[in-house]
């Protein structure tokens, strides 16, 4: 039988604020533990939560960039359970009115564009971080992620492979980081994803029993430990047993996914309306503000690259894949240098030695400026392409600027007849064989003589210009 | 709306109170009463009123997203019944229950 995958992710994003969604500790979970802490997020009784201005823009942003209808009108829930790292014994939440609707993201899939649906996008508090005793005695509980404001997004299960979910997060990641709303590192956990994955036979339209993946730490490992659960799932199904609906946990070193123990009682929430936030009124003035200060997203930026600067769809897409590549290509190809060989320059060798060295762009030791500047003496024909590799290095590891570097180790190519000349002539004076065999008809003779010329000038003749210079000098000797 | 004692069982393990048979008992036709006075109010024509989820008219409370001091560890820590290496102490909590 042939079966189909069904997939939905749901992805936490950390939003790039100062301070917590409702108080006024620093947005920093990585202080020491329980610095960043006060009442409001230690769940005091009485104390009392105040929305996040920049919070909630920042949700707005991503909502509307991922194409969401904005409920205007909307509110905050409590969200009741239990656990320690949740000190209120609720998380305040969003249930009926979410700020976003609706909304989707593009995918590029075998050259086809795949649209797939996002259920909801709401606004939330994070928990606090717990840390267990590896005797399994107690837990430790850190407070300073507790009311990190988060947004989660739903997606519609319109994913059908484990390629497509790897897709769809790169995407999220990438508008995510344009409208500059989350560093969204997964490894850092300001972007997490779990994920609801079941199979059915291909033509059914009932959804079949599903897990819920959890603890994946990268995109790879999302599409992993999906791809062991189509395997794990189809081996049931086709040994006529059934799967059961339960959580199941990422295993990094075994690559697997593992059951971890149900709690049903866990997912009764009981949410209702929070008393101690009143209800937001989204006016369209606010909203068109928000909707301003969302940048080029990378869906137009890409097409845009193909369209205006004519670069092959995988440059585009390499170069728009974040907005940092996306800045300096741009800020080079300002300087007015060819819009392909600053693609080439950009992709190969900027983000080969950035990701080489693990630097971020704002650690490229050479500035946009300066590649244009390599670009504009290789395409002026002042040094060639081979030595352009060499500047290249030595622009890496000192900074300095293309024409700096010609100049101090004298690279600079030979191009005026009147400093060739007189090296030529003494070549044809010392090579009177080659001189005959040339004007005998042995085009190939001249060749001997450029590799002469290259050789007396440390290769740094002009070598069209030689064997123009040869060729008239030879023809002008009766 | 009939609420049984197994109801009662259910939302005070929910809320983790303890709760003896006698109490459940007590409670149970209590708690069905205050429900069945809701459903009268339910019965009022509210065409064209819109939810209230509070008493006041007002909308989007906000603050500005400014760093305020947080309280010292050794306050912040103070009330926890057990504390060890600045972290609150918890019994064990079984990895992977409820998280947000």
């Amino acid at each position: 039988m042939n079966w189909e995958t069904v997939i939905g992710l749901e992805v936490h994003v950390e939003l790039k604020t100062a301070s917590k969604i409702f108080c006024g500790c620093k947005n920093d979970s990585k202080s020491e533990p329980n610095t960043n802490v006060c009442p409001v997020c230690m769940g005091h009784p009485g104390a009392l939560p105040v929305l996040n201005r920049n919070a909630l823009e920042l949700g707005l942003r991503a909502a509307m960039a991922l194409n969401c209808q904005i409920n205007q009108k909307s509110k905050f829930d409590r969200k009741n359970y239990f656990y320690p790292d949740s000190p209120k014994g609720y998380q305040i939440s969003q249930f009926d009115k979410p700020i976003g609707e609706h909304g989707y993201i593009e995918i590029e899939l075998n050259g086809e564009t795949k649209r797939i649906g996002i259920t909801r996008l709401h606004l939330e508090e994070d928990a606090g971080k717990s840390t267990h005793a590896a005797d399994g005695s107690h837990t430790l509980v850190d407070f300073n992620r507790t009311g990190v404001p988060l947004i989660e997004i739903v997606s519609e299960p319109d994913i059908r492979s484990p390629e497509e979910a790897r897709l769809y997060l790169e995407a999220l990641k990438s508008i995510m980081q344009y409208c500059d709303v989350s560093d969204c590192r997964m490894e850092e956990g300001s972007l997490r994803c779990d994920a609801n994955i079941s199979l059915r036979p291909v033509g059914e339209t009932k959804f079949g029993n599903k897990a819920e993946l959890k603890n994946m730490n990268s995109f790879r490992n999302v599409q992993r430990g999906l791809e062991y659960e189509v395997e794990r799932q189809r081996e049931l199904y086709e040994n006529g047993e059934a799967v059961v609906q339960e959580t199941r946990r990422f295993d990094e070193a075994t690559q697997t996914t593992i059951s971890m123990r149900s709690k049903e009682e866990a997912h009764d929430y009981r949410y209702f309306p929070e008393p101690d936030l009143v209800d937001l009124d989204i006016d369209d003035a606010w909203l068109a503000e928000i909707r301003a200060s969302i940048p080029e997203l990378p869906a137009a930026k890409r097409q845009r690259y193909e369209a205006e600067l004519g670069l092959p769809a995988y440059d585009a897409g390499v170069l728009t894949a974040d907005p940092q590549t996306a800045t300096y290509y741009e800020q080079v190809i300002g300087f007015g240098v060819d819009a392909k060989a600053a693609s080439n320059w950009v992709m190969s060798d900027i983000l080969g030695a950035l990701n080489n060295e693990g630097k971020t762009f704002a650690e490229c030791p050479i500035t946009p400026e300066n590649l244009a500047g390599l670009i504009s003496e290789i395409s002026s024909g002042k040094i060639s392409s081979k030595q352009g590799r060499d500047v290249f290095k030595s622009m890496w590891e000192t900074g300095k600027s293309a024409a700096a570097i010609i100049q101090e180790q004298g690279m600079e190519q030979i191009s005026d007849a009147s400093v060739l000349g007189p090296i030529l002539d003494e070549i044809i004076a010392n090579n009177p064989k080659s001189v005959a065999d040339y004007k005998g008809g042995k085009d190939r003779a001249i060749a001997a003589l450029v590799g002469q010329a290259m050789k007396a000038t440390k290769g740094k003749a002009n070598p069209g210009l030689v064997n123009q210079l040869l060729i008239e000098k030879i023809n002008a000797i009766d | 709306m009939k609420i049984t004692e197994e109801t009662v069982s259910h939302v005070a393990r929910l809320a983790r109170l303890a709760m003896p048979d006698s109490e459940k008992a007590l409670l149970a036709p209590q708690l069905s009463d205050i429900l069945d006075y809701a459903e009268t109010l339910q019965r009022v024509d509210l065409t064209g009123v819109e939810p209230t989820s509070h008493p006041f008219q007002q909308t989007n409370v906000l603050r500005d997203d400014v760093v305020r001091d947080s309280l010292p560890r050794d306050a912040a820590l103070m009330n926890a019944p057990d504390s060890e290496a600045g972290q609150v102490r918890v019994p064990a909590v079984l990895e992977g229950g409820s998280e947000a």
